[in-house]
């Protein structure tokens, strides 16, 4: 246990420490604006290396552990730490902000107001993979939404509005009957054992010890799920999410899709596995087929749009529909994959993202019919978009291949049929990006297209630390499962319970095999 | 002196000393305006807050103590210092913000300085009494004084129709409730609250009929004071034509006043729980949902705090349905406690804002006009957005923490109270979507009217107050330990009359 301030809380508030700087700086100086806002992002995402290097991938438990004392008479504490299954998710959020900040050079309108607001929302994300106290949990998860909000509804598209209070209320819903359910779920444990809290640990504890009895557990679960199915988002939830990504400004896209719909699939692993196991082995059917429908939906719907961002949208159901059937496999590739697949659609579908907003600030549209011959007019373009397009339908020695073999490899253990078709996603995703490609890079470059500039350094210097990470993971995953290991093989044992700790000492040795170790 | 009883033996005037500090400072305050009239109000400014500042200081002097006077009616109680406290709270800060509105809207009347104490005194009588008739002359001094101020602008029709419904249905319900009081005392021969026990258990089931009913009478006039749906058509028409300042002090004195009665009127009637528990439950839910959804379809921006204020008296009911279990009484009290201050803070704070739209004897309240307030006075948007964000309950506001305390009241209540969470949960998205929509306008739409007056230094302090309070009552529960002793003191007097 650190003292706290310790890192995490560094890690936490510095983020807004700065956005209340940036409070007191004129709005007229946009250069500084930039320049300072992109300063504490590197320098939060140079402490979250920190995490990285100290971080034991031996320990199961949770590591950089902070505790003080916040509403004591109700058992509310200001607790943190991290995990194998958190860190990853808060070096990429730090990543990627970094990245979110360096492109938003491009926004000239209230410049201090939108470098605020990304400020406030790197707090709030990283805050939510770090509490292990559910009420801290949820005013993360709760506050993250306002700032996002302002983005949408303030640096959006044409149909921002409609597209910023949609979010809004479809996780507002979803989050405040979790609150109801983690009211329910202090007052159960306190019945049990006669301590009031919410921390999340002791809870866990108990209940790994006196499980709840099944009906209870299917009814919290689903007030959990719901919650995160719809920050994922599963289907049915998902009519959210083409609405927000398509009308967010493009640093915001990047973050909905790297980092926010990670808070989904995160929820489930921290808390639906782990507090209700039965329920969660009992719903895994339901989850995994929703998981598939989502893979082969999000495929089809995003074929046929003929807007590059949406098509990036929709592939964002699908791709997170791996990270679903891999999530409820319950099995170690599953989530190890599960994970891994996590941070690769952060990187991969951000990076798309990245591209779409670059071109679109050239030419200020996004249909695909507009385009096409670009790879002549725009060849470093056209290179960097074909890597991270293949890294995103998972080429082999890209991320996304290993991402997505692991959850299906997941998937095979336990359901044969649906595993099958959720593997032919995985062709459908070609069908769509490729088919995409073709129409925009191949062919004579039109008059308006014919001039458009290539990259510039700025650009540049954003993608290329992209593609280091596709190919790092790619190739050489086990920097990235390693510390996972531990994690995982622990939470497996919490749903499982010892018949799964037998099963998995088995499958353990397939893991370690695809993993390259 | 044959016929009368003989004097109470505990005659003992500190019990209500905060209330007579506050009528003492109200008359000289209408004095020193006779003299002031077309100046500066200030100096009535400073001696309401020192009138206000001494009373204060006198219930957190009394605190600590529990001390019964004037044959019982009245109980000094640490309930009631924290409803004093409350109320003065929210007379301060309608103090602070009226001077620069009543000059912008030309209202030239000291008195209101005056109505503002005197309704609070009224209030702070409530809180502190244990005896029905007291009780009602509470109710007539806080009423009375609202009636008149809802009227000051008297040269607009629509605050002399706000003033006129008001002051009609108002007189309309506290017959209700004297009717209520007179039943309850047919029934069991008292109006002390404290003495109604027996006759809760009496053998007659005429008597208790008797008294059923007037408790079902008492709940109507209380109801229309807390505008309960369906007693609250009266609350937009006279939140809307009322000058602002008074709206702000109204929507947030009277409705703390009443549900500290209905607090103690719910703990007197405690062993009929099973009866009363289940129309407040229905009622709630009305309430909720009824405010809400007439909210969404509001184009004034005054109307739809008065919906919003509609709603929020339902989730405060929700508080009041778990002191019908013995478990979960106390949290009910405190949570219902907590969010008198997360309320009082971001409705003040919104209506103090609205009050900036008063401009040369002007004011128009509709959300349009607010359109592009992020760009012409990003200051009151800013504040604003935090008000209208606490009101929705978002995490790191007031209104979230007062929320989440009602959560846990009435979760721990049962399957009833399990239902009114969820229903409270699902209406604050409803919620989310119209305080949301003001957001909207403010940052989302483009700037037409010219920016706002800047604000006095009075409203400054009194917007700044609200928004600071609203975070820091967000952020940590103050004052959630003395809610709680609040609520155990009640609870015990409950407990003891119940042995």
């Amino acid at each position: 246990m650190e003292t706290t301030p310790g890192l995490l809380t560094f890690i936490i508030f510095l983020p807004l420490a700065g956005a209340l700087v940036l409070l007191l700086v004129p709005r007229e100086s946009k250069e500084a604006i930039r320049w300072f806002t992109l300063a504490v992002t590197l320098l939060v995402f140079a402490l979250s290396l920190r995490l990285y290097f100290g971080f034991n991938g031996a320990s199961a438990g949770m590591q950089f552990r902070e505790f003080a004392l916040w509403m004591p008479q109700f058992g509310i504490h200001y607790h943190l730490g991290i995990d194998g299954i958190s860190l990853w998710l808060v070096l990429l959020t730090t990543f990627l902000s970094v990245l979110a900040v360096a492109f938003s050079w491009v926004v000239e309108q209230r410049v201090k107001e939108y470098m605020f607001f990304m400020l406030l929302l790197e707090t709030g994300m990283l805050g939510v993979f770090c509490a292990l106290d559910l009420v801290l949990f949820y005013v993360f998860w709760e506050a993250m939404l306002v700032p996002m909000y302002f983005l949408i509804g303030m640096w959006g598209g044409e149909r921002r509005i409609y597209a910023a209070i949609k979010f809004f209320l479809f996780t507002f819903f979803g989050s405040i009957l979790m609150l109801v359910a983690i009211v329910a779920l202090y007052y159960l444990h306190r019945d049990m054992t006669g301590v009031a809290t919410f921390d999340l640990l002791k809870i866990q504890q108990a209940l790994a010890t006196s499980p709840l009895d099944l009906n209870l557990q299917l009814w919290l679960f689903a007030a959990f799920a719901l919650a995160f199915a719809i920050k994922v988002p599963m289907f049915p939830f998902h009519t959210w999410l083409p609405d927000a990504h398509v009308e967010a400004p493009t640093a915001g896209s990047v973050i909905l899709a790297g980092v926010l719909l990670k808070m989904g699939t995160y929820g489930f692993l921290r808390f639906c596995l782990p507090l209700f196991p039965d329920a969660s082995q009992v719903a895994a059917p339901l989850m995994l087929t929703l998981a598939v429908i989502g893979i082969i939906y999000g495929a089809i719907v995003a074929a046929v749009q003929p807007d590059v961002k949406k098509l990036v949208a929709y592939s964002s159901v699908s791709h997170l529909g791996f990270v679903m059937l891999g999530l409820f496999a319950l099995n170690a590739q599953g989530l190890t994959g599960s994970i891994l697949q996590q941070v690769n659609h952060g990187i991969s579908t951000g990076a798309l993202f990245l591209l779409v907003g670059m071109i679109y600030e050239r030419r200020h549209t996004r249909l695909i019919a507009e385009f096409g011959g670009l790879k002549r007019v725009m060849p470093v373009y056209a290179a960097f978009f074909l890597l991270v397009m293949l890294s995103s339908v998972g080429l082999p020695s890209t991320n996304g291949f290993v991402g997505e073999f692991l959850t299906l490899l997941g998937g095979f253990a336990v359901h044969i049929p649906l595993t099958v078709i959720a593997a032919s996603g995985v062709i459908l995703a070609a069908v769509y990006l490729l088919w995409m490609f073709q129409r925009v890079f191949y062919g004579e470059p039109s008059e308006k297209n014919a001039s458009l500039p290539d990259l510039n350094l700025r650009e540049i210097a954003i993608l290329v630390p992209i593609v280091v990470l596709i190919f790092w993971i790619g190739l050489y995953p086990s920097t990235f499962t390693d510390a996972m290991q531990a994690s995982v093989e622990n939470l497996i044992r919490q749903v499982n319970g010892d018949a799964g700790a037998a099963w998995l000492a088995q499958m353990g040795e397939t893991v370690r095999a695809v993993t390259m170790r | 002196m044959t016929g009368y009883p003989p004097l109470p033996s505990d005659i003992w005037f500190i019990a209500i000393a905060p209330e007579l500090v506050l009528t003492l400072t109200a008359m000289v305050v209408l004095l020193v305006g006779l003299s002031l009239r077309y100046r500066s109000y200030t100096p009535l400014v400073v001696l309401s807050l020192i009138g206000i500042a001494v009373s204060a200081g006198l219930a957190v002097a009394f605190w600590g103590q529990s001390r019964e006077a004037f044959a019982s009616t009245v109980v000094s109680d640490q309930f009631a210092q924290v409803v004093r406290l409350i109320l003065l709270g929210i007379a301060a800060i309608a103090v602070l913000m009226a001077e620069p509105y009543l000059q912008q809207k030309r209202i030239t009347f000291p008195e209101y300085f005056a109505l503002v104490l005197f309704s609070t005194a009224g209030g702070m009588v409530m809180a502190a009494a244990q005896n029905l008739m007291v009780l009602f002359i509470g109710l007539e001094i806080l009423s009375l004084s609202m009636y008149v101020m809802a009227g000051l602008a008297r040269t607009e029709t629509r605050s002399e129709e706000a003033a006129l419904k008001y002051f009609l249905l108002g007189a309309f319900a506290s017959g209700f409730l004297l009717y209520g009081i007179a039943l309850i005392y047919g029934a069991s021969g008292t109006t002390n609250l404290n003495e109604l026990m027996p006759a809760l258990f009496s053998p007659s089931p005429e008597k208790r009929l008797l008294l059923y009913g007037g408790l079902a009478l008492l709940l109507v006039g209380l109801g229309f004071k807390a505008a309960l749906v369906p007693f609250h058509v009266w609350t937009p028409d006279v939140y809307e034509g009322a000058p602002t300042a008074a709206a702000a002090f109204m929507a947030s004195a009277a409705k703390t006043a009443a549900f500290a009665v209905f607090i103690r009127v719910a703990i007197a009637f405690q062993p009929a729980s099973a009866l009363w528990a289940t129309v407040l439950a229905v009622l709630a839910v009305l309430t909720m949902s009824v405010g809400n959804l007439i909210a969404l379809a509001q184009t004034n921006l005054k109307r739809m705090l008065a919906y919003s204020s509609i709603a929020h008296a339902g989730y405060l009911l929700v508080g009041v349905v778990a002191i019908s279990n013995f478990a979960s009484a106390r949290a009910g009290i405190s949570a219902v406690l907590y969010y008198f201050i997360a309320y009082a803070l971001m409705t003040m704070g919104a209506f103090a804002v609205a009050s900036l739209m008063a401009h040369e004897g002007q004011e128009s309240n509709l959300i349009e006009d607010l359109a592009g307030l992020g760009t012409r006075s990003p200051h009151a948007a800013a504040m604003m957005t935090v008000f209208m964000l606490s009101l929705a309950g978002i995490p790191a506001t007031a209104g979230f923490l007062g929320k989440f305390f009602l959560f846990n009241a009435a979760l721990q209540q049962g399957s009833v109270g399990l239902l009114l969470a969820i229903v409270l949960a699902v209406n604050s998205v409803v919620s989310a979507f119209y305080y949301l929509r003001l957001i909207v306008v403010m940052y989302f739409h483009p700037a037409e009217l010219p920016a706002l007056p800047r604000p006095g230094f009075g409203l400054q302090l009194a917007i700044a107050l609200c928004m600071i309070g609203s975070l820091l009552f967000g952020l940590y529960p103050l004052g959630w330990n003395q809610a709680q002793q609040a609520a155990e003191g009640v609870v015990r007097v409950m407990q003891t009359v119940r042995r």
